[in-house]
């Protein structure tokens, strides 16, 4: 499996080849499944879902309204504490100025608690390519980085595995980075994990630099928050003498009474649980705790693209709790992999074609990647309207128009691949509006359906691949009513 | 033009068109979930703790020594950390060697040592959670992580709230919080929960009141 997105099919190719995966899909449907209904409890508990809800999606849409103000602002506290910000317009600024830091402490090597924006950037293949190794601390990164692999779910990243192919990669992969796995391991969880321990914990102990992103930045106070399990967040957060964290601009929220209602709903929704077993906060450096450099470096790539787009900002709003991948019906079969981008399932289909903009075939298919069921929408923490912005961008696909990439304004055109779906919609026009024709057909259709075949021919032949076509009625419905009566004559 | 103009001005020209935001937020959830008298929170902070597999222990003052005694015995810990401000009568009958946590130590002194000894500054019963703000009686925050046991003396109920927004309300954001809820732990396999990755796999809680 290559390291890589580059290059990926299109979702419904991708997706294709991983339904045909019975293991994967065994995998993925026990811990959708498991979660899901794990979720539904812990926010059952909580009495004030709703109204958490709407003051998330208040706090977020406002802080998105004046996100200006709350950087500036947010920088001046940061500095103040000690930090130092960086700004980084895309990718490559933001990978170029973290391995400059890291140059700086003379190190070649960093630890790394679990983030998307890094993962995002690409950082860690960029830290390679200087000549810098970075290892992932996160169990389910680690599973990932050791198998050559790449992320499939934004909590679980490595859910896409059962508990032998964890043990193979271990048994295969740790002694090439590190501490081999320990004689005789087996593929009990128990054991699983304090391989995993034994193995980071010499590069916990030694490790200068550190590399983390953030749950959310506190613009009043300049507090950064970072919410995780197992204790590789704190280790990488308080051990190291430098710490670099990487941040979206949009995890901005404005006063450190926000986190109230954040704290609630992130760990309920994401993990299941009343609160997850670790919460760090800190403010710049402290005196004698913690790293002696912190720089903070607030990513755009994408993200100021995205909040032009007055349907599509919302998914700015999003707190990365995953929610929306575990009720997912296209997700629950295809996969995480399939969706091309570190952002899996419904909100990586509206994002990543938001971040990287639609020109490529897989973002140009993402849109498509769902049945509109509003699952998605029903548990999202920040009711982040997925839907609406699905239909948005499918229409931007298909129709082009007006667009902000890379701050500038462009008209898109319409991609390719979508003109059988626009001459068929040209056609239904024609006919809806000549109701002869239309009655002509229908007639002409109902008396010779004994000759239709099963599948469609030509470009009409992938629909009828996975589809069964619909039967044409012995009748027309405008003939059955007109010789019926509306059915008051008990005509079949 | 600097990576912080282009930003910035990114920001303004994407929201020159975009309708304003009613502010402030309005704050229609609630303060706490339920009204439960101090007596019955702290039964709740108890219940919530052992949820997540700490090890609760209840007693008053005059018994904590001899429990923070028992609990290092029955760990058989040689050693144990001591932040600066702890009340020294607290470990007045515990055996084990006292190690002081100094700032030019490297982790690797502190992971040859058994257990740390913590007070909090507030605990969360909805939650299960204690929370640690680097305050004297605490200590840095790598002592409570790299030692495999942990035993925290939690005051109550002077140092219990009810829920998440009344915490928040007591804590000093220019301070380094860690919020703990039960021990280190993972559901990466399979999503079976397995406690003890890379913090402490034994956290005590002792409920002094």
């Amino acid at each position: 499996m290559s390291g890589t997105f580059v290059g990926m099919p299109a979702f419904p190719e991708a997706a294709r080849a991983a339904v045909a995966d019975a293991r994967l899909r065994g995998n993925l449907r026990h811990a959708t499944h498991t979660i899901r209904a794990k979720r539904a409890r812990a926010v059952a508990e909580v009495s004030d879902w709703a109204e958490l809800r709407e003051a998330g999606k208040r706090i977020k849409d406002h802080t998105l309204r004046h996100l200006d103000r709350y950087l500036v602002q947010l920088e001046e506290k940061v500095t103040a504490a000690g930090g130092t910000v960086h700004w980084a317009a895309d990718a490559e600024d933001a990978n170029r100025i973290v391995v400059e830091l890291v140059r700086a402490t003379g190190e070649s090597e960093v630890v790394k608690v679990k983030s998307m924006a890094t993962q995002e950037i690409g950082l860690n293949e960029a830290l390679e390519a200087a000549g810098i190794r970075a290892y992932e601390t996160d169990l389910a990164e680690l599973i990932v980085q050791l198998g050559d692999d790449r992320p499939s779910h934004i909590l679980v990243p490595a859910i896409h595995r059962n508990r032998g192919e964890i043990r193979d990669v271990f048994r295969e992969r740790m002694s090439d980075w590190g501490r081999p796995a320990p004689e005789g391991l087996t593929d009990s969880p128990a054991e699983l994990a304090e391989a995993a321990r034994l193995h980071l914990r010499e590069k916990f102990l030694r490790a200068k630099v550190g590399v983390s992103g953030a749950n959310f930045m506190v613009a009043e106070t300049g507090t950064l928050v970072v919410v995780e399990s197992e204790g590789n967040g704190r280790m990488c957060l308080t051990l190291p003498e430098t710490l670099i964290s990487v941040v979206g601009i949009e995890k901005t929220v404005p006063t450190w009474r926000d986190l109230e209602v954040f704290l609630q709903t992130l760990p309920r929704s994401s993990t299941a649980e009343r609160m997850n077993p670790y919460t760090s906060t800190w403010t710049g450096t402290t005196d004698g705790d913690g790293p002696t450099a912190f720089h903070l470096v607030l990513l755009d790539n994408g993200r100021t693209d995205t909040l032009a787009d007055e349907v599509g900002r919302q998914a700015l709003r999003c707190i990365r709790c995953s929610a929306c991948l575990n009720v997912c019906p296209v997700y629950e079969r295809a996969g995480g992999h399939a969706y091309g981008s570190v952002y899996p399932g419904p909100i990586g289909a509206i994002l990543s074609p938001q971040l990287r903009g639609t020109a490529s075939e897989i973002d140009a298919s993402l849109p498509y990647a769902s049945s509109l069921c509003g699952a998605c929408y029903e548990v999202c923490p920040v009711a982040i309207d997925i839907p609406e912005v699905l239909v948005h961008l499918r229409e931007r696909v298909v129709e082009g128009g007006p667009m902000v990439r890379e701050g500038n304004k462009v008209v898109l055109k319409p991609a390719k691949g979508h003109a059988a779906e626009r001459a068929a919609m040209r056609a239904a026009r024609w006919a809806f509006s000549r109701p002869g024709a239309l009655r002509t057909g229908q007639r002409l259709a109902s008396r010779t359906r004994r000759l239709h075949p099963r599948t469609l021919p030509g470009p009409g032949k992938a629909w009828t691949a996975t589809r069964a076509l619909p039967a044409v009625p012995p009748e027309p419905f405008r003939d059955w009513w007109r010789r019926t009566g509306g059915g008051k004559e008990g005509g079949k | 033009m600097s990576g912080r103009e282009r930003i910035l001005g990114r920001v303004r020209r994407a929201l020159a068109d975009a309708p304003d935001v009613p502010a402030p937020v309005e704050r229609t959830y609630l303060r706490a979930h339920g009204d439960l008298d101090a007596e019955g929170t702290v039964d709740l902070l108890a219940e919530h703790l052992a949820d997540y597999r700490a090890l609760v222990h209840r007693c008053t003052p005059d018994e904590l020594p001899s429990v923070v005694g028992r609990l290092l015995a029955a760990r058989s810990s040689r050693s144990v950390l001591v932040p600066p401000g702890l009340d020294p009568r607290w470990l007045a009958e515990a055996d084990a060697r006292r190690v002081e946590d100094l700032a030019r130590d490297t982790p690797y002194e502190l992971d040859r040592v058994d257990s740390v000894v913590t007070a909090c500054a507030v605990a969360i019963a909805e939650t299960g959670t204690i929370v640690l703000d680097g305050g004297p009686d605490q200590g840095r925050r790598r002592i409570t992580l790299v030692p495999d046991h942990h035993v925290c003396v939690v005051r109550v109920p002077g140092q219990v709230v009810s829920s998440v927004p009344q915490a928040l309300e007591r804590l000093d954001p220019a301070r380094p919080l860690t919020w703990i809820s039960g021990p280190s732990a993972t559901s990466d396999i399979e999503l079976d929960r397995v406690e003890g990755v890379h913090g402490p796999r034994t956290l005590e809680v002792i409920l002094v009141g």
